[in-house]
């Protein structure tokens, strides 16, 4: 019996009795439907994170104030005052190669009124260098200019998710918004760069530094100093000039003692990778429990189909079926039954994780490789699960089988 | 053609032995029609299973074509019973939902012989058990005595060395019965060699030789009346 005939004659079996066949297929159905469904959408959430972060700007490290030593007793990672406008500016005029630009920063919220409107949003006190280091783009209007933070200037640039919180769309510029009860001419407005929730870089509004520190929440230091390495490679060569720099301005002998730290972006991915490359991996696993499942079901139904089919492999094997013929003929049902059933698991994944990922609003990420891994799991189950139930038929004795009634 | 020397069977239950055919020798010779008679119990289809090389014996030797066949693995005989045996059974044993032609192919398929050959033959077997215009019907659209002939068909489809028929008119009428041993006796003119397992002593008499099992031996040996026919 060649390939293309056994086939033919297995799919010939599995037609015999159509409902149950469907039902075995069911299970695998579901099961490759779900891994497909939701490792993309791991895979989706994963690359929107990290182009999220990526849009953060490039190669940018951030220092960040450490935590404050009060008697022994250690506060939260960012309470500490350390960092000052004094500190940003000794990095930016030692000129350091590794380095291209350093942008202080002052970021709070606060409540916002224009009009009638009012929002709680964040904003941030900066120098003309944020824009380069953020890589922010102007929709229209300018951003913060040196005379604007030198003259200490009520002005500010808005996000576009602003716009549409206190203007409903409308153009703002040359209009005044008063952050918290001071009032402020709105000179820009940003190109949208997306994201939702927290890290929602639209919700946002930039004011000079000085005018945010003085004016608006009444103090001397700066909440973190950004800075954007020359070129990928001399990312660490940044961290350590400016480290060693900070040290000796802050007096402090060992960078165990450090009262700031330094991270880059590299490391913020990678965490953020790590996470969500741990949640796929449980999505992954859940949906591989229900392929389990789906198998042990395909492996009932070949058992009542073995049993039920009794007579038939005794006559098979009078007629000079070998075991090893017969375990084919199971096997190959039993394959059949799962590569079909991956392959209709699959479309079902892809169309699932289409619909779901335009409703959560990501990009559609299914991967080749998934799909092709599904569809060797399911023939996997397939030779797996029909094992057990071929060698069974295999195993009976043609006498017995006959006899069977 | 068959050479049967102190064949013994016993099967094992626990500790109960059960004594199936005690030293049993006889032949039979190429072209013969042999009926083997004896009442249930006798031993007669355990001598039928290892004849059809479906089963062992416990001791003594069954040579077939010169082949000492009771001594050989499972494929071996799986392959022997392809070859060299083709089974008539009782209750027809035909696929369901399978058409006569795939029914009759069925041995081919295993014994590895091409598709259009196997259609070929499969056709001109059953023009000669008589049921040419009933090719594509599946079993169940066929009566006992068509059913039965498609078996027979099915029997002669790898040339076996003998046919092996038991009870072969247990499930069907007596006048299909009548055209059924009849066409056994076509078969034999031809120069096929049928041993055939009954109880029946009116379906015995199409036989040349009668062997009489009782109690796992062989009781007697004798040929039917005459003027039966």
């Amino acid at each position: 019996m060649d390939f293309i005939e056994l086939v033919q004659s297995a799919f010939e079996a599995l037609l015999l009795n159509k409902m149950r066949t469907a039902l075995a297929m069911l299970g695998i159905v579901i099961g490759i439907g779900s891994v497909i469904t939701l490792v993309s959408l791991g895979q989706a959430s994963s690359q929107s994170i990290q182009t999220q972060i990526q849009s953060l700007g490039a190669n940018l490290l951030t220092i960040s104030p450490g935590a404050q030593r009060s008697g022994g007793v250690r506060e939260a990672a960012g309470s500490n005052t350390t960092l000052t406008l004094e500190d940003s500016n000794a990095i930016d005029s030692a000129h350091f190669a590794s380095i291209s630009k350093v942008s202080p920063e002052v970021s709070r919220r606060a409540q916002i009124t224009a009009g009638r409107n009012n929002t709680n949003t964040q904003v941030i006190g900066v120098t003309p260098n944020y824009a380069s280091v953020h890589s922010i783009s102007m929709q229209s209007g300018s951003f913060i200019t040196t005379q604007d933070v030198t003259g200490l200037k009520n002005v500010a640039v808005v996000g576009p998710q602003v716009v549409t919180d206190l203007f409903g769309g409308a153009n703002p510029t040359g209009q005044t918004i008063r952050i918290n009860k001071i009032p402020f001419t709105i000179i820009g407005i940003t190109v949208s760069k997306g994201g939702t929730g927290f890290s929602n870089q639209d919700d946002i509004i930039f004011i000079p530094i000085i005018t945010a520190q003085k004016t608006i929440f009444g103090i001397d230091y700066v909440t973190s100093i950004s800075m954007s390495a020359a070129n990928p490679n001399s990312m660490t060569q940044a961290q350590n000039d400016a480290g060693y720099l900070l040290l000796a301005r802050h007096k402090i002998s060992s960078v165990a003692q450090a009262d700031f730290s330094i991270f880059s972006q590299a490391d913020i991915l990678g965490a953020a990778s790590s996470v969500t490359g741990t949640f796929t991996a449980l999505l992954a696993g859940i949906a591989a429990i229900s392929l389990l499942v789906g198998g042990i079901g395909i492996m009932n139904i070949m058992l009542v189909t073995v049993i039920e089919r009794t007579r038939e492999i005794g006559l098979r094997k009078a007629l000079g079926a070998k075991d090893g013929t017969v375990v084919t003929q199971f096997l190959v049902e039993s394959i059949i039954l799962t590569i079909v059933g991956g392959i209709l698991g699959m479309i079902l994944g892809i169309v699932l994780s289409l619909i779901i990922s335009s409703f959560l609003s990501l990009p559609p990420a299914i991967s080749i490789s998934s799909i092709l891994l599904a569809v060797g799991i399911s023939g996997g189950i397939g030779i797996l699960f029909g094992w057990y139930p071929a060698r069974k038929a295999a195993n009976m004795s043609p006498i017995e089988a006959l006899r069977y009634e | 053609m068959i050479d049967v020397s102190h064949l013994s069977k016993i099967y094992k239950m626990d500790t109960v032995q059960t004594i199936a055919l005690d030293d049993v020798s006889f032949s039979i010779d190429k072209g013969e029609f042999v009926a083997v008679m004896g009442p249930s119990g006798s031993g007669k289809s355990t001598l039928m299973h290892i004849i059809g090389a479906l089963d062992t014996p416990t001791k003594g030797t069954y040579i077939l074509d010169g082949e000492d066949v009771s001594k050989l693995s499972k494929d071996q005989l799986a392959e022997i019973r392809n070859k060299k045996i083709g089974f008539v059974f009782q209750s027809f044993n035909l696929l369901p939902r399978t058409t006569a032609l795939k029914n009759v192919s069925l041995p081919m398929i295993y014994g590895g012989i091409p598709k259009k050959e196997r259609m070929e033959k499969a056709k001109m077997l059953l023009k000669q058990v008589g049921l040419e215009d009933r090719m594509t019907h599946t079993s169940s659209q066929l009566s006992g005595g068509q059913m039965q002939r498609v078996a027979i068909a099915r029997a002669l489809a790898m040339n076996p060395s003998i046919i092996l028929a038991d009870e072969p008119t247990g499930n069907i009428s007596s006048a299909q019965s009548n055209e059924i041993m009849c066409l056994f006796q076509n078969l034999q003119k031809q120069g096929h060699t049928i041993v055939m397992i009954t109880h029946e002593s009116s379906v015995a008499a199409y036989a040349q030789r009668i062997i009489y099992v009782k109690d796992g031996k062989i009781e007697k040996e004798g040929t039917p009346k005459k003027g039966k026919k």
